[in-house]
């Protein structure tokens, strides 16, 4: 079910759609360039031959005389549901049948298809639906307008008599009754309403219900096409020989052998490596491993995590601090007769993303001259742009076909395509005359950096003689993913902007530089602020004699929203008149990130292992207005068991002279369905602007589940993951 | 030469005898439901039928299956895939959805052995399938829901 002879199809266009029938059921979604597909079914093709004849009313919205609406998608989906979720915004306003909805992704565009979160395009900080919320709404908004005018023109009645429901317009007193499709050539002439009027959320009838995804089928029974599943006629496959010391250079390599492997083709040094290009990609393979590269170690990072670790321990209180948050006078406060302080240092590791999907892309000259990319484009324009640099094409003739991905977590999105950079080298060394896949296997991916910064955290805090925590004092020590000299909001976001009422509270922040590549990884700076203030609070409410609810809701402004969800939470696990089973703890955490609200109880006990065993995971979610709960439930669950699998199992070390040390998921674990606990989400209604779930979820799991593994053992845990041991042996 | 049969038709591969069926049956059947996720049999993202049992075709060299057959995603059939097909519809079980091509090939074989598996069983027969995004609740409820309509 490959696509084959694409480059005989000259396919310019967006190239991925996702279709329902029926009842709202989704049958299929597929990777359907122009008059091509041969052998692939039927039913997967069919939204490429009805949309030929599709017109275009805005940017987002195209509408086929047989009724289709196809939504373009600004945002990539890789799971988080945008595909989804924003066909229902559009549908909504529309008031079309969600059985006529189908979804392709729009073209690389950094203007039109800009996230209006950050003006470019791009997808990441939980921010599709919150950016996309007003502006596909009235997109849809803007094609009903149309639509109700060119109905109104060939009916000769006013536009205010024409009502909408479920993909049928109709005026009442004449009798008229249209579908959308035999007004679509006149409703595309229409002018489009600069302001079109949006519908009152109580008048809403997709929004807000639980909605099947629109990738479900075809993820299912094997017909979603991935950036894997390109295929060409003559294409190569390249996998890239990397070093295995971040900053080392090739020096020389002997490719003797690899050539002699059957199916090699060519061997080529690129900046990032040596690439071997072959037939098949078992050839590459065997191509690479029989290379013998000498490699360049002169500015490569030499130091050990260990190292790290200590250098960065000892900036702590230096001139480097930079002040994130200071109020009253912590100094005094912590040196005070009759105050209890108590201290931690907190180590957390490199993680990589390791999404089931390596990186990789699939790049193709055109006969004139123009470039196709096929891959999973988190970032379009950067990697639009990192291929016209790279392979010296003008970047309006190089297209980017972004495809579904199988996961990221972060890792697509990259400020100057780093990886594309290379998947660009890859191809331009390869002379550019075949299609070239290029691939990147799981030891690539978990040895290839632009991993969650090393960070180390100091705690201190004081309580007085009444109980109350009165002094906290945090310094936070790591690379800026930004890069920044000054303070980078993203080393100390969920710390800084804390919400807890303490009078004396200072945040300091050191910006530490290693050659090490680095990047933001679900949830960003809240994968280890959230864990050092949830934990470090909660030892200071054990030692003031508070409960972990009880001692939070007293610190946390009134009529707040973490209130909101730490008492839901509260309530699901009947923590208030309940306690846990005999040898299990519980452990509260709540935390805000992205603007979305989520208090988590984790029930564990200790393990067959001696680790934590995690039964049970409570979870209240505030995320304003619910568009799809079935989806804002599912990335709950999701970024539990992603957050838990890393606070674990998971760490990337470099080792002696900074050799790094794992290689794939047998020493890179990843939670198992064994691992898994049963997880309850409740969605807190709101009427409050819908915000992300892609990533709130994750931060409160660590801390919830090392809160209760302190009460259980009476350890606090100071350094991640929690089970170092088990990361050898999955 | 090797002779298989691949989703119930007969097929030779006469390449490199050390080439894993992953790799035979997506570069040269073309057939891109099965997916490669680690190479060390490590995640399942491979994982396909093979004379009926669970395989993880990363690390199965080709050689080893003259006379064998092999079952993608593309061929399941018969009730269980079915079930499992269905109840992974109905709860909407995929995220990125890369994986599920082989939670689906290990969860029909669970079914075929074991119509009625407990949450301990699932476990058993899941744990050699990662999930990145950890959809590992919702399978454990597809397979259960799979179970129960098998029996209706």
């Amino acid at each position: 079910m490959g696509i084959h002879d694409l480059k005989t199809t000259g396919a310019l266009r967006p190239s991925r759609r996702a279709f329902l029938t029926g009842a709202g059921l989704v049958i299929g979604m597929t990777l359907v360039p122009k008059g091509f597909a041969k052998g692939q079914d039927k039913a997967v093709i069919q939204a490429d031959v009805q949309n030929e004849a599709a017109r275009a009313f805005n940017a987002f919205v195209r509408i086929a005389p047989d009724s289709t609406v196809t939504i373009l998608s600004k945002h990539i989906e890789f799971g988080q549901g945008p595909y989804t979720g924003l066909a229902t915004l559009v549908a909504e306003e529309l008031d079309a049948d969600w059985s006529q909805m189908r979804v392709e992704a729009a073209p690389a565009d950094d203007e039109v298809y800009k996230n209006l979160a950050f003006g470019l395009q791009g997808t990441g900080g939980s921010t599709a639906i919150a950016n996309s919320y007003e502006q596909m709404r009235k997109a849809g908004a803007t094609a009903k307008a149309m639509l109700v005018a060119a109905a109104a023109d060939q009916w000769g009645v006013p536009t205010e008599e024409i009502v909408v429901v479920k993909g049928t317009i109709s005026h009442k007193a004449s009798g008229n009754r249209s579908d959308f499709g035999s007004l679509v050539e006149k409703a595309a002439e229409m002018e489009a309403p600069s302001e079109p009027a949006l519908k009152d959320p109580a008048d809403f009838v997709l929004i807000g219900t639980d909605r099947h995804k629109v990738d479900t089928v075809a993820k299912t029974n094997g017909t979603a096409i991935f950036t894997l599943d390109i295929e060409f006629d003559d294409m190569l496959i390249a996998v890239v020989k990397h070093p295995d010391h971040f900053g080392a250079k090739v020096k020389s390599f002997d490719d003797t052998k690899a050539r002699e492997v059957s199916g090699v083709v060519d061997v080529k040094e690129i900046p990032q490596g040596v690439a071997v290009y072959a037939d098949s990609t078992f050839a590459a393979l065997k191509g690479r491993a029989a290379l013998e590269v000498e490699w360049d170690l002169s500015e490569a990072e030499s130091r050990s995590s260990e190292e790290i670790f200590e250098d960065y321990l000892s900036q702590i209180g230096g001139e480097n601090e930079l002040e994130a948050a200071n109020q009253g006078d912590v100094a005094t406060s912590l040196n005070q007769d009759g105050f209890t302080t108590i201290e931690s240092t907190m180590r957390f590791p490199f993680l990589a993303h390791a999404p089931m999907e390596p990186l990789d892309a699939v790049l193709i000259r055109r006969e004139d001259g123009s470039i196709d990319c096929y891959n999973g484009a988190q970032f379009p324009g950067q990697d639009k742009a990192a291929i016209s640099e790279i392979c010296e094409v003008d970047a309006a003739n190089v297209r980017v076909n972004t495809q579904l991905a199988g996961g990221s977590f972060g890792r697509r999105a990259q400020f100057g395509s780093p990886y594309m950079r290379e998947a660009a080298a890859v191809f331009k060394a390869s002379g550019m005359n075949r299609p070239v896949k290029h691939l990147w296997t799981r030891e690539d991916d978990i040895r290839g950096g632009f991993y969650r910064p090393i960070y180390v955290h100091k705690l201190k805090g004081a309580i007085d003689g009444e109980g109350n925590i009165v002094a906290w004092d945090q310094a936070i020590v790591g690379q800026s993913i930004m890069n920044k000299d000054e303070l980078d909001s993203t080393s100390v976001e969920g710390a800084s902007d804390s919400p807890y009422q303490i009078p004396n509270r200072r945040v300091m922040s050191v910006n530490t530089t290693l050659p090490v590549p680095i990047l933001w990884w679900r949830s960003v700076g809240h994968t280890h602020t959230a864990f050092a203030v949830e934990t470090f609070l909660d030892q200071l409410l054990q030692e003031a004699g508070k409960d972990p609810v009880e001692g939070r809701l007293a610190l946390l402004p009134e009529g707040s929203r973490e209130r909101g969800v730490l008492t839901r939470a509260a309530e699901m696990a009947g923590y208030a008149n309940g306690s846990p089973p005999e040898g299990r703890a519980w452990g509260v955490a709540v935390h805000k990130s992205f603007s979305t609200y989520v208090a988590e109880i984790a029930e564990v006990s200790i393990g067959e292992d001696g680790g934590p065993k995690v039964h049970k995971v409570w979870c209240a979610v505030d995320c304003g207005v619910a568009v799809n709960p079935n989806v804002i439930k599912a990335q709950m669950e999701g970024g539990i068991g992603y957050g838990l699998g890393a606070i674990l199992y998971d760490e990337i070390t470099l080792g002696e002279e900074g050799r790094i040390v794992q290689s794939n998921f047998n020493d890179y674990r990843s939670l198992r369905i064994s691992e898994m606990p049963d997880v309850e989400v409740a969605v807190v209604e709101s009427s409050e602007a819908p915000t992300g779930v892609g990533e709130p979820g994750t931060p409160p799991i660590g801390p919830a589940v090392a809160n209760a593994w302190r009460r259980l053992t009476g350890q606090p845990v100071q350094s991640l993951p929690i089970v170092p041991s088990r990361t050898a042996g999955a | 030469m090797v002779s298989f049969t691949l989703n119930g038709e007969d097929r030779q591969f006469d390449g490199d005898p050390d080439t894993p069926l992953l790799w035979v049956i997506r570069d040269a059947e073309k057939l891109t439901g099965t997916k490669y996720g680690c190479g060390i049999a490590q995640c399942g993202a491979c994982t396909v039928h093979v004379d009926g049992m669970t395989r993880r075709s990363c690390v199965t060299p080709i050689s080893s299956l003259d006379g064998s057959t092999v079952t993608t995603i593309e061929g399941i059939e018969g009730p269980e895939a079915q079930a499992v097909q269905a109840a992974w519809t109905e709860i909407d079980v995929p995220q990125c959805g890369y994986c599920q091509s082989g939670q689906i090939m290990s969860a029909v074989s669970l079914l075929q052995m074991n119509p009625k598996p407990s949450d301990e069983d699932i476990d058993g027969a899941m744990a050699g399938n990662i999930c990145r995004c950890a959809t590992y609740q919702r399978i454990r409820q597809a397979i259960h829901n799979a179970a129960d309509s098998m029996e209706g």
